[in-house]
């Protein structure tokens, strides 16, 4: 709702369609506390909402941040045409279409990755200040600043709700893909507190899924990402106990996998194959369906998944895909030819600072039998690790390595 | 390019006699929808305002306002709305005057079209 009223104020008034919003479910939670709920709620909330956006719109009539002149807003202004412009913006768009617009506004290319997914948890997912500030573990205060400078951000630019022209849409959609997949990644390795956070995996599949649904935003790297998406999301479940400790892959229960949500993301990739791009998402997608279709973890094809990880560091390089691609190393060809590689790479001070080059060093070590080295491995990467549940995984291994 | 004011005027009841039903109040809503709709996509939109018809004051000086407005000039019609807009000449004033939806639906209705004066010092 945030956003369809958002299209008929503008991003600059972000603000006015949340206080809207706001009074329109005031009102329905003394209206219906009276007189129970109607029979049709969502037309009832469509109705005030709509008289409210009026109601906000007459109000803000001299105000000098509601910029009547752009576009068709002139004819917000006039009493003649008001009301008739408000209901047939209402009646001619679908939410999807405004969602999607939003979600453009929302990741627009001048504002930070941060911010990007704050306005989307905030306008898209309804998640408040609070919640926001918790998922990312940091303080209202911080987020409201960021949310503050995006819409005036917003109101400077004038920024529009809709997809970007024809010209820019294979761009701009990029971004929007990167967005929900840090939302996605986000949820599923929470580099804080809490391990898994499904709230976010379940607002990054709904939204990967409106794009892909939209004949305008479909595209092979959406297919690719929804697939990525399913194969984790299948798994996300066995990854914890019930007291919330970590499971590693070797000892997930593959038969409580979400079986249903694999074949959905199998038929994403078969879709997303379509183009000729192949994309990160599309290697990361593939390897994870290796994963999902292995029966067992010895019966993995690490060939195949190191191919896809070799193709993966040429095409999108960084320290992540070269640690990854050395644990699969280690699956192919034993420990001795994963520390070769990790040495070869020792030059690089960026892998100094993650956590998984330690862990990664630990379990390469273990592997040889060199306990000293093996328990330094880990117990620096338990130091590193800000997430509790992978420290304690850290920490079991150096414990069980003796002495 | 001269800005243009429109003074929608009619008999004061005649909107209210012809538009009886919610539906035909809809259908002439929607025809101001579409007729400014179009000017505001051609840019010579600037503003519009319909005149409530059940008051009015006129004030002079030395005298207390008159309160019992709207007034009546000639045959009962009264200012029921004004419109500015762009327009190079009076003819192009008139030909969008002329698609007005007061026009097409209250027969007594007119279109006084007045051109912006430029004052000098």
């Amino acid at each position: 709702m945030v956003a369809i009223l958002t299209r008929l104020f503008g991003a600059a008034n972000l603000e006015v369609a949340e206080d809207a919003v706001q009074e329109t479910l005031l009102q329905a939670m003394e209206t219906w506390k009276a007189d129970g709920p109607p029979a049709n709620p969502a037309a009832w909330l469509f109705s005030v909402a709509r008289n409210k956006a009026i109601d906000v719109i007459r109000r803000q009539r001299h105000s000098v941040r509601f910029d009547f002149s752009d576009g068709d807003r002139i004819l917000l202004a006039s009493e003649y045409t008001l009301a008739a412009t408000v209901e047939s913006l209402w009646s001619e768009t679908s939410i999807e279409d405004d969602m999607l617009g939003m979600m453009f506004a929302c990741c627009h290319p001048a504002l930070g990755e941060e911010s990007q997914m704050a306005l989307v948890l905030k306008t898209l997912c309804g998640f408040s200040t609070a919640e926001i500030a918790q998922a990312f573990l940091t303080s209202e205060d911080t987020v409201s600043k960021r949310l503050f400078r995006a819409k005036e951000f917003f109101r400077r630019e004038r920024i529009r709700p809709g997809l970007p022209p024809d010209g820019e849409l294979k761009e701009r959609l990029g971004m929007v893909i990167h967005s929900i997949y840090l939302l996605f990644n986000e949820g599923y390795h929470s580099s804080q507190g809490h391990p898994v956070r499904d709230e976010f995996i379940g607002e990054a599949l709904s939204l990967g899924k409106l794009l892909a649904d939209n004949p305008n935003t479909s595209d092979p790297r959406v297919y690719a990402l929804m697939a990525l998406m399913c194969f984790h999301a299948a798994r996300s479940g066995s990854r914890l106990t019930a007291g919330g400790d970590l499971v590693l892959l070797p000892d997930q229960d593959r038969a409580a996998w979400d079986h249903r949500l694999i074949r959905e993301g199998a038929a994403y990739l078969d879709r997303g194959s379509s183009g000729e791009a192949m994309t990160a998402y599309h290697l990361e997608a593939a390897i994870a369906w290796e994963h999902c279709k292995a029966g067992s973890f010895a019966a993995t094809d690490w060939v195949r998944i190191l191919h896809y990880y070799q193709w993966l560091c040429r095409i999108s390089p960084g320290p992540m895909a070269d640690l990854n691609r050395i644990i699969v190393v280690m699956q192919t060809s034993g420990p001795g030819a994963a520390l070769r590689e990790l040495d070869s790479l020792a030059g690089r001070e960026d892998l100094r600072k993650l956590t998984l080059y330690h862990a990664l060093l630990g379990e390469i070590h273990a592997g040889l039998g060199n306990a000293d080295l093996a328990r330094a491995g880990y117990e620096t990467a338990a130091g590193l690790t800000r997430s509790d549940a992978e420290r304690k995984v850290l920490r079991d291994k150096a414990d069980r390595l003796g002495t | 390019m001269k800005e243009y004011m429109f003074l929608f005027r009619g008999p004061s009841h005649e909107p209210m006699e012809v538009l009886k039903t919610p539906e035909r109040w809809q259908a002439h809503m929607q025809k101001w929808a579409a007729w400014m709709g179009e000017l505001s996509r051609q840019g010579k939109l600037v503003s519009a305002q319909p005149l409530e018809r059940d008051s009015g004051w006129q004030v002079r000086k030395n005298a207390k306002p008159a309160t019992d407005g709207p007034y009546i000039e000639g045959k009962d019609m009264i200012v029921g709305g004004y419109l500015l807009c762009k327009a190079e000449s009076y003819e192009e004033a008139a030909s969008i005057a002329r698609g007005c939806p007061s026009l097409e639906d209250f027969p007594n209705a007119l279109v006084e079209v007045r051109v912006v004066q430029e004052m000098k010092l």
